[in-house]
């Protein structure tokens, strides 16, 4: 059960080595041994998304993947987007809207919305809404999510 | 506008403003502070291990081979705990006759339900303690368990508490007028309905959590929690854990969402508690989502019989149910299991002037997780109940639904007045928020469209509901009957020498906006630009004492609060101002950070130049010029039990009659919860109610089998609303602010969950009516659909 393996990997653009136990999942390593705290674990199961991250420019659930398997992987959380100001346009309109109310479920809807947007997705809410889908949001009922997201592909659409 | 400017009106107020969360930056960076981000020096973790049976005598519990694991530093059972906590009994004294047990942290003796805690471990990690409970043998002899909440009273039913002689916890009944008589009458019309309203639970996704470090040279508890009530727990661990209440501190940070989940006393966070004094070492707790499941208070589970007598003019003659609810082994500690069926008698029928009500609530134990108060109490019970049989009447007499609703809404000037129920009402405006949501959700066309649809085999609905909502409760509520909740809440602001002001309140953030609205209050009433506000909320050590946020209780009780604090330290600035400036007090005003002359506006000192001059140069102030520059006030309902608000919502649906399954194609919501303090955070607490109340009303459900285990404990299997699946909401406001306070906020918390289910019912029946269908359970699964077109 106490089994490790060396895993080297890049989290928010710093490069490092760690033993990890085989059975930890990629969230709990970020959340526990790196200290970063803002993906946050929602079911452990795949379904709430609050654990969504970016590895190698996919959106993953940190907790359906391993620590070790992500041994040489790029890994992006929300404090990784912050300070490299991506998806600065993303965050102002989450505020602009009240895309947020406790704020558990933002990370990962974040990273979902931010997928959507970097990948083309058109300003059509229905469209929105089925890629925001697998991330549970209790306390907004989504609008202002949606909200949040077509006003920043109207914004870049005229830029 | 005539009159002098008020504080609602003056050129630096941002009461009645959409301004942005100050605290929303630092969690769209990742920069939140929940409990299970925090790392303290020699941290332990806790798992428990769980009754897998509903209703068990503990025989043995062997712990030898869970001790043997590394890692693992301490295994308590319910035994273990006798001499180190004492019980707690969920009852109060104004519920007449409400009964409960004693219940310990871990369960001694008997297992009451599955999910109850049995055994702690306490280790180096969680997974080092969860591999420790897996190797924990329970030896348990099962005891037939009381499941079906409907044969729960039978003689022949076991009793779960031996020497109550039976299930029941609580009964009581309200009657008003003679209903007998108005349902003996020949004029009437009669629709009795049986509604059922599932069991489901708040799901938050941040799960319960603690984190609990003693230290036993001062005797010193620090509490980190992600709840709603910092200074209840302070009481309830201070009281159960032999501290004075001094030396515990209760901490809540960001909480992960709440709606009443977070509210009440939970055996493993107390036993976390317990294991922290023991030990001398920091215990963290976090539950995982099968834990949430199984032992997250649960709400609802009502059969209802409901029954009302209509003229033919669709005036209500009388309202008559029969409420029965099975609240699990306990009522829960210290609010009690007994306030949901409470509130139904209390609010079904409380929009409509009628005169002839009878009501009486059954409240059973069962072998099941506990019920309590979650988002909205009672709420989409009684509206459900009230507008459903309202609706069916209306379509029995062949009368329009907003016309019935015309007919029987007490009238906008009729205040105040009371309730059938006994409730005391002001300041509502029911018949002005139904002719708002009738104009907004272009009612007549939409009926027209949907007749023709109908022709095409296309089958929607639409569904109204006209309600109240329970907020800023008064001592009433929970005080008199003996619980450590306060019903009055504080807020001090202090000029800081820089010129900004610090508010420190006893109401609570868990993602509501409170800090933000009171940061708005504090800003204009006192005249500082919002950005030199900062806010403390959610700590005993550092706020003013009292209750937190619940009961839609936030802005409508701390805001006033906060405007009378600001207001007061005003006077405070304004007097040492007029020494320094040899002016009249009332000849200056304190606009965007500076005194300025009243009339004019011109700018005579900076606050900071204020500050610095009282806090650093005392000696340029007159001898007798003593200023303090804080200010305190506390504020509680004193008129009423509670400020009612009211609502007018409507669903658009559409019901495919092959499968079943319900599509919400629009939702309107038009609100009266007073004076708006932030518009943009009221319609977010709306929107997000109604897509919980649209959860309970089609998806979501707590599935017991008949020996009392949960079976859909995952979110995979328990289904929540989704983004896919939900409306665009549309709301509007009607604002009728109330007189009990200066602000005249009211609360808006609760008022969706509240309303949704029965609109979304009502609508769900108008589409099957020319099917000669319909439905009054919930959740309106696709299944139950087609059981009532009759396909299955």
């Amino acid at each position: 059960m106490s089994e490790t393996r060396t895993i080297s990997l890049t989290v928010n653009g710093a490069a490092s080595t760690h033993a990890v136990p085989v059975r930890q999942n990629l969230v709990d390593f970020l959340r526990n041994t790196l200290g970063l705290t803002g993906s946050h674990v929602g079911c452990e199961h795949g379904v709430c998304g609050a654990c969504t991250l970016e590895v190698n420019g996919a959106t993953v659930r940190g907790c359906l993947m391993l620590a070790v398997q992500a041994d040489g992987a790029v890994v992006t959380t929300v404090e990784g987007l912050a300070e490299a100001r991506r998806g600065e346009d993303l965050r102002q309109a989450f505020i602009a809207r009240n895309a947020l109310q406790c704020g558990y479920c933002t990370p990962g809807m974040l990273a979902t919305a931010l997928e959507y947007v970097e990948g083309g997705g058109a300003a059509d809410r229905i469209a929105i809404r089925q890629h925001l889908s697998g991330n549970y949001c209790r306390c907004t009922g989504y609008q202002s999510i949606v909200d949040a997201v077509c006003d920043v592909i109207d914004g870049r659409a005229h830029r | 506008m005539s009159g002098p400017l008020t504080i609602f009106d003056k050129p630096n107020t941002y009461i009645g403003k959409s301004v942005p969360r100050p605290d929303a930056t630092r969690l769209l960076h990742g920069r939140g502070k929940f409990v299970d981000d925090m790392q303290l020096p020699r941290m332990l973790h806790a798992a428990f291990v769980r009754s897998p049976m509903a209703h068990g005598r503990i025989v043995g519990i062997d712990t030898d081979a869970a001790r043997a694991v590394d890692g693992v530093v301490a295994i308590y059972t319910g035994a273990d705990f006798v001499a180190h906590v004492t019980p707690y009994v969920g009852v109060l004294s104004h519920l007449a006759g409400l009964r409960s047990a004693p219940q310990m942290p871990l369960a001694v003796d008997v297992a009451r339900w599955a999910g109850e805690p049995l055994v702690m471990i306490v280790a180096s990690s969680r997974a080092v303690a969860e591999d420790a409970a897996a190797l924990v043998e329970l030896d348990i002899e099962e005891l037939p368990p009381v499941t079906d909440m409907e044969t729960a009273l039978d003689a022949d039913s076991p009793v779960i508490h031996e020497g109550f002689g039976s299930n029941l916890a609580w009964e009581r009944t309200v009657v008003a007028g003679d209903p007998d008589a108005a349902f003996a009458r020949d004029d009437v019309t009669i629709v009795e309905r049986r509604f059922k309203f599932g069991r489901h639970t708040g799901v938050t996704l941040e799960a319960r959590a603690s984190l609990v470090e003693y230290d036993p040279s001062e005797r010193m508890l620090t509490y980190w929690y992600s709840g709603q009530a910092p200074h209840m727990m302070q009481f309830i661990l201070a009281k159960h854990l032999d501290l004075p209440e001094e030396n515990v501190r209760v901490v809540s940070q960001d909480v992960g969402g709440s709606f009443g989940i977070k509210i009440h006393t939970y055996g493993d966070d107390i036993a976390t508690a317990v294991a922290a004094k023991l030990l001398g070492r920091p215990v963290k707790f976090v539950a995982d989502r099968l834990e949430s499941f199984l032992s997250d208070i649960h709400a609802r589970d009502h059969i209802v019989d409901g029954r009302i007598a209509v003229t033919a003019d669709g005036k209500i003659a009388g309202l008559t149910l029969e409420d029965i609810t099975g609240i699990g082994p306990y009522s829960m500690y210290p609010r009690t299991s007994a306030i949901e069926a409470n509130q139904v008698l209390n609010l079904t029928g409380a929009p409509y002037a009628f005169k002839n009500y009878r009501a009486r609530a059954r409240v059973v134990f069962q072998n099941k997780n506990m019920t309590c108060q979650y988002r909205a109490v009672g709420h989409p019970i009684a509206m459900a109940v009230a507008d459903g049989l309202l609706e069916d009447a209306a379509a029995e007499i062949g009368m329009d639904v907003v016309e019935i609703r015309r007919r029987n809404l007490i009238r906008d000037d009729a205040y105040p007045t009371t309730t059938a129920s006994g409730m005391k009402l002001d300041d509502l405006s029911h018949h002005k928020t139904l002719d708002r949501l009738v104009a907004v959700m272009d009612y007549a066309a939409r009926r027209a469209e949907h007749a023709r649809l109908r022709a095409e085999g296309i089958y929607r609905g639409l569904g109204l509901v006209s309600m109240v909502e329970v907020t800023n409760p008064s001592p009433m509520f929970y005080g008199i009957g003996g619980a450590p909740i306060a019903s009055q809440d504080g807020t001090t602001i202090r000029l800081e020498a820089g010129g900004a002001i610090h508010v420190s309140s006893s109401v609570t953030e868990q993602g509501q906006g409170t800090n933000t609205i009171l940061a708005q209050i504090a800003a204009g009433v006192f005249g500082v630009p919002i950005d030199r506000v900062k806010v403390t909320t959610g700590d005993t050590k550092t706020t003013p004492y009292g209750g937190g946020t619940w009961a839609s209780r936030g802005a409508g009780i701390g805001g006033e609060a906060t405007l009378q604090a600001a207001h007061a330290l005003k006077g405070q600035v304004l007097e040492v101002a007029a020494t320094i400036l040899q002016a009249r007090p009332e000849a200056l005003d304190i606009i965007d950070g500076h005194v300025v002359d009243a009339g004019g506006g011109a700018q005579r000192m900076s606050l900071s130049d204020l500050a610095r001059t009282v806090y650093y140069r005392g000696n340029e102030l007159p001898n007798d010029l003593t200023p303090e520059l804080v200010a305190t006030r506390h504020y509680r309902v004193t008129e009423f039990p509670f400020v009612f608000t009211n609502g007018a919502m409507a669903a658009e649906v559409e019901v495919d009659p092959e499968t079943g399954f319900v599509t919400v194609l629009n939702f309107w919501a038009v609100e009266d919860c007073g004076r708006i303090i932030n518009p943009q955070l009221v319609d977010g607490q709306i929107r997000g109610g109604v897509v919980q109340g649209i959860g309970g009303a089609l998806y979501e459900e707590c599935h017991y089998s008949d020996e009392g285990q949960l079976e859909n404990a995952t979110m995979a299997d328990y289904l929540t609303p989704m983004a896919f699946e939900m409306p665009d909401i549309v709301v509007e406001h009607v604002e009728t602010p109330t007189k009990t306070s200066v602000l005249g906020a009211k609360g808006a918390g609760e008022a969706g969950t509240g309303g949704a289910p029965g609109a979304v019912m009502n609508a769900i029946n108008d589409a099957l009516r020319p099917l000669g269908a319909s439905i009054h359970q919930m959740p309106m699964t696709p299944e139950r659909i087609l059981k009532a077109l009759g396909t299955v």
